[in-house]
């Protein structure tokens, strides 16, 4: 036989185990690997959201592309907002270091991308809050790689990396 | 014996995972132990002092005129800089150099925050690459643990006048 307040003791415990696993397990991985997020505006039409206010993507978000802060022109990724840091954007990565690019709406009509920064682009320009607002951004802020449309089920795609052939810099980096 | 020794190794993985995982929750939401380097912040923090630095402050938003932060480098995501928070959002502040006669002053835009080493002299910071988004701030350091004579919160902004009179 065993007495109520041992059996709700063992239970507790089981509890606790469980938590304190499945807990920082679940935090470490969304932070680190991949999480899914919904996508909101129509900032990047026609690639995500293209049936305006109705539809909203949810998109796969990968961290660990992204661990070393390397990005490629023409892929899309998440990054925290410079002018609201509670806000995360998603935009497409147009420019890299020391690339020259032509803007558009500007201050500057050519900019040459500091060390350290990238220049992103929402694919609806004129609708879109990005680098020509706000100029270059730091790769600090760079959250996720955008891989998978991941629902509604009949959008489900990857997600390609396509650099606007009339965006392409003016001038690239040499590696 | 093998399957024991099976065991063993899945259950040491299984432990090493959950350490790792409980680790990386703990520095990334609470904080962390630093070994500050570099003349920039003396004389607040001299070179390989060690530091707490808490990450609490940064989630809540409730950074603060005159706390010292670690920062991700705006020109390298991968090393950080340690520095003082002069301007908030939307203060005025000096760009002028400490030896500059010129003075000028600009106002910090949104979401963004103004450092400064404490000292003036031997520090690259906003005065030098402008004003820093919010969201590359990492921590806020609170605690001095090493040297041992120097333990305790940090001492105030050296300063003072490089705030701006509001």
């Amino acid at each position: 036989m065993m007495p109520p307040q041992g059996f709700g003791r063992r239970y507790m415990k089981a509890f606790l185990k469980g938590f304190f696993v499945a807990v920082p397990v679940t935090v470490t991985f969304l932070d680190q690997v991949a999480c899914v997020a919904r996508v909101e505006g129509a900032s990047m039409q026609p690639s995500l959201n293209p049936g305006g206010s109705q539809s909203s993507d949810v998109v796969l978000l990968n961290h660990w592309k992204v661990r070393n802060y390397e990005v490629q022109r023409g892929d899309i990724v998440s990054l925290i907002s410079p002018k609201n840091p509670e806000q995360k954007i998603i935009k497409r990565v147009i420019a890299l270091e020391g690339d020259i690019i032509k803007t558009i709406g500007h201050k500057n009509r050519y900019v040459k991308v500091p060390r350290g920064h990238m220049w992103v682009e929402g694919d609806h320009h004129g609708h879109s809050f990005d680098s020509n607002a706000f100029g270059p951004v730091s790769l600090g802020l760079l959250h996720a790689h955008a891989t998978h449309i991941l629902w509604p089920p009949e959008r489900w795609q990857r997600l390609e990396s396509i650099l606007p052939p009339e965006r392409a810099p003016v001038q690239m980096e040499e590696k | 014996m093998l399957r024991s020794i099976m065991g063993k190794t899945f259950r040491l993985l299984g432990y090493t995972l959950q350490y790792g995982c409980i680790a990386h929750c703990a520095f990334e939401y609470v904080g962390g132990v630093v070994m500050c380097s570099g003349p920039s912040m003396e004389p607040t923090i001299q070179n390989c002092d060690i530091v707490f630095a808490e990450n609490l402050s940064r989630h809540f938003y409730a950074i603060q005129r005159g706390d010292v932060i670690i920062a991700k480098s705006p020109s390298d995501p991968k090393s950080n800089i340690c520095k003082r928070v002069i301007g908030l959002e939307g203060d005025k502040v000096f760009t002028h150099g400490p030896s500059g006669y010129l003075k000028s002053h600009s106002y910090v835009p949104r979401g963004h925050v103004w450092l400064e080493g404490d000292n003036l002299k031997n520090s690259t910071d906003s005065r030098y690459y402008g004003p820093i988004p919010y969201g590359l701030i990492r921590g806020r350091i609170c605690l001095k643990i090493w040297p041992l004579n120097d333990f305790g919160f940090l001492r105030d902004r050296p300063n003072g006048h490089r705030f701006p009179d509001e």
